[in-house]
């Protein structure tokens, strides 16, 4: 799974068949959605259903999307970016508005998530939540404590942002985040600087944090830590919520005694939403409406939870979820954790630029 | 006979075709301005509007993005770093590609044909895949690393993925049987009469092979070379896979700028960039192969 997603990232264009079934129509629906972000049966279970082949194609960070999306004709009928990038995709066109009287269960939709995500997508008319979640760190109980003691400050942000405690991380390894708007405004919220800026005088204020971070990452890369840190090649991820929990899952099945913790920064952390939205040129605008229409069903929204660890938009599917997901803070936070979250908007084209510039020097050290 | 004149002008229609208008595209859009749109940068041509639409284009191009490449050490450094692993590892190619081509070119001619095939069989395989599997021979668990722990030539497992190291190895790999196969070509056409005629008038063998053989194969040797440096300069995905986050290389640095950072304007200024510096190269690799037409 890893190797094939890792692949269709690269090979751009390479769509992996998800359903094992050959499809018996022509009705197709082609999805692109984030890597490690569901539960395969659900896209069988929906060809079942309805007879739609799911043509289903992954990918690991939002700029990509964004760059097919904007050179348009993508081919993808449903596409799940984050809150923060459909304010400007749907300012550009990229989107048709839903046809609300095509989705039947749009009454499942959690009042409290669609609060929020009205601040990306004005009164929700182009998008529904499919999954959101946090920003936060995971890593490795035992390789964590040997190195930096039983008392180490796995819930601050200090764990990776004070140099001092990365230089002792190093060595066992760790990855973050390849994506400039989640890992800066963090570091700007670790110095007590507004995580939300959109001013480059405070922006640049995050570069001396990263640049004494930089030497202490082994990568720079946003899905392989999944895998690192549950095989124990890493201690230490500022990754996402749920992916970790994959990584702490996948760790408790091989059963090799790697123990992986996710935990949300007292700082304060991220919080995101990413949202199921169609393309405006979509070949197939009407089955993604099925599509769309068959995730926010309560059962398959919480069979998707299940399986992939984040917090679902759909208030009727919380009744249907394990009670180790609904009840683990690391999913559905704490109201006094969540008072704690933030959440950030768009950078403008040119503040970008600066933004993405910063990032690079971070990565490469140029 | 005179060659047919429309015959003469498919070459150019194909470079027309497929060279120059998507260039001018790049060209145009490497003078254009950043936009939240699609396409995302502005201005577009508005056909409607005709002449003086055409015109408004054209007010509205400039060189900021050229000005944004010179002004900032980045794009400089990745391209002189992409020279240097370009001309480094066309280098290393060389010195692994002549000894084999060598032998090859010596080998009993009825195997000859096997051998040049066994160079090209690599070819049937995605070259996606083959860099993808220096990955698990590389990295730190790797099959290198473990064969070499096992016989006790190291203790430690050396760090070679995601080092300028693991490309240069991805380079010459990928790249060997282009430098294989044409010096291979040249040393086969060689006529051996000539070395006999070498060691009759008192060469020993090595002088022979630096007087006679060496200079016969330099047409090959200059082709290789010039097969390896043109795709090296620009090669994007062994860098992507194998090198690390140091690894500076244009093509990386063009992704980036695409793809990651959404700036199509500054991309296509650096591929516009790319180009005029491999013409030069390109450029010589046709006098020399006019040259040796000619003789």
């Amino acid at each position: 799974m890893r190797f094939t997603s890792a692949l269709a990232a690269l090979a751009f264009g390479v769509s992996t068949l998800a359903t094992a079934t050959i499809a018996q129509s022509d009705e197709v629906v082609n999805v692109y959605n984030w890597s490690d972000y569901i539960d395969e049966s659900v896209l069988e279970d929906f060809t079942k259903e309805t007879g739609i082949e799911v043509r289903y194609d992954v990918f690991d960070s939002n700029e990509l999307l964004e760059t097919k999306m904007l050179a348009g004709q993508s081919g993808y009928d449903v596409v799940v970016p984050t809150g923060t990038f459909i304010s400007r995709q749907i300012q550009a066109g990229v989107f048709q508005k839903l046809d609300q009287s095509k989705l039947s269960n749009a009454g499942n939709q959690w009042g409290r998530v669609k609060e929020v995500t009205e601040i990306y997508d004005p009164e929700n008319a182009y998008s529904v939540n499919y999954m959101w979640g946090t920003t936060g760190l995971g890593y490795n109980t035992a390789m964590v404590a040997e190195r930096l003691g039983e008392d180490a400050p796995t819930d601050s942000l200090s764990l990776i942002f004070d140099p001092a405690n990365a230089e002792k991380l190093a060595d066992c390894g760790i990855h973050v985040l390849d994506a400039p708007t989640e890992i800066i405004p963090a570091a700007l919220k670790y110095i007590g600087e507004d995580p939300n800026s959109k001013d480059p005088e405070v922006i640049r204020k995050a570069e001396p944090v990263l640049m004494a971070l930089r030497p202490h990452v082994r990568k720079f890369h946003s899905s392989e830590y999944i895998n690192a840190l549950a095989n124990g090649d890493i201690c230490v991820a500022f990754g996402w919520s749920g992916d970790v929990l994959q990584a702490r899952d996948r760790a408790a099945e091989a059963d090799k005694g790697v123990e992986i913790v996710y935990s949300i920064p007292t700082e304060g952390a991220l919080m995101w939403f990413d949202q199921m939205a169609i393309p405006a040129d979509a070949p197939n605008a009407d089955n993604a409406h099925k599509f769309i229409d068959f995730i926010l069903r309560a059962d398959v929204a919480a069979k998707s939870s299940n399986y992939i660890n984040y917090a679902n938009g759909n208030e009727a599917s919380q009744e249907l979820l394990d009670e180790g997901v609904i009840t683990d803070p690391a999913i559905y936070p704490s109201d006094e954790t969540m008072a704690n979250l933030y959440s950030v908007t768009a950078y403008p084209p040119k503040v970008n630029r600066i933004v993405t510039r910063l990032w690079t020097k971070v990565k490469t050290d140029q | 006979m005179k060659p047919n004149r429309l015959l003469m002008a498919i070459p150019y229609i194909w470079l027309l075709v497929l060279f120059l208008a998507p260039f001018g595209i790049v060209i145009k859009m490497s003078l254009s301005d950043l936009a939240v749109s699609i396409p995302p940068y502005t201005p577009q041509l508005d056909i409607s509007e005709g002449w003086a639409g055409l015109r408004a284009l054209f007010a509205n191009l400039d060189f900021e993005n050229y000005a944004w490449l010179a002004d900032d050490p980045l794009y400089i450094n990745a391209f002189t770093s992409s020279l240097i692993i370009a001309a480094v590892s066309t280098l290393l190619t060389l010195l692994v590609a002549y000894p084999l081509a060598y032998a090859m070119a010596c080998a009993p001619r009825r195997w000859r044909g096997l051998l040049v095939m066994l160079v090209i069989l690599p070819f049937w395989t995605s070259f996606l895949i083959r860099v993808y599997a220096w990955i698990g021979i590389l990295k730190s668990e790797g099959l290198l690393n473990q064969l070499l722990l096992s016989v006790g030539v190291i203790s430690e497992p050396l760090v070679i993925l995601n080092t300028t190291t693991a490309v240069y190895i991805g380079i010459v790999y990928s790249y060997l049987p282009f430098m294989v196969l044409p010096i291979y070509a040249a040393l086969e056409k060689m006529d051996g009469s000539l070395l006999e005629a070498a060691e009759d008038l008192g060469a020993s063998r090595l002088s022979a092979f630096w007087l006679v053989t060496f200079p016969l194969s330099l047409p090959g040797v200059l082709a290789g070379c010039f097969l390896v440096f043109i795709p090296a300069l620009g090669e994007f995905v062994i860098p992507d896979l194998l090198g690390g986050s140091n690894t500076l290389m244009i093509g990386k640095t063009l992704y980036v700028e695409f793809f990651s950072n959404l700036d199509w304007p500054v991309a296509s200024a650096v591929a516009v960039v790319l180009l005029a510096i491999l013409i030069v190269p390109i450029f010589l690799f046709q006098r020399q192969q006019q040259k040796v037409s000619e003789q």
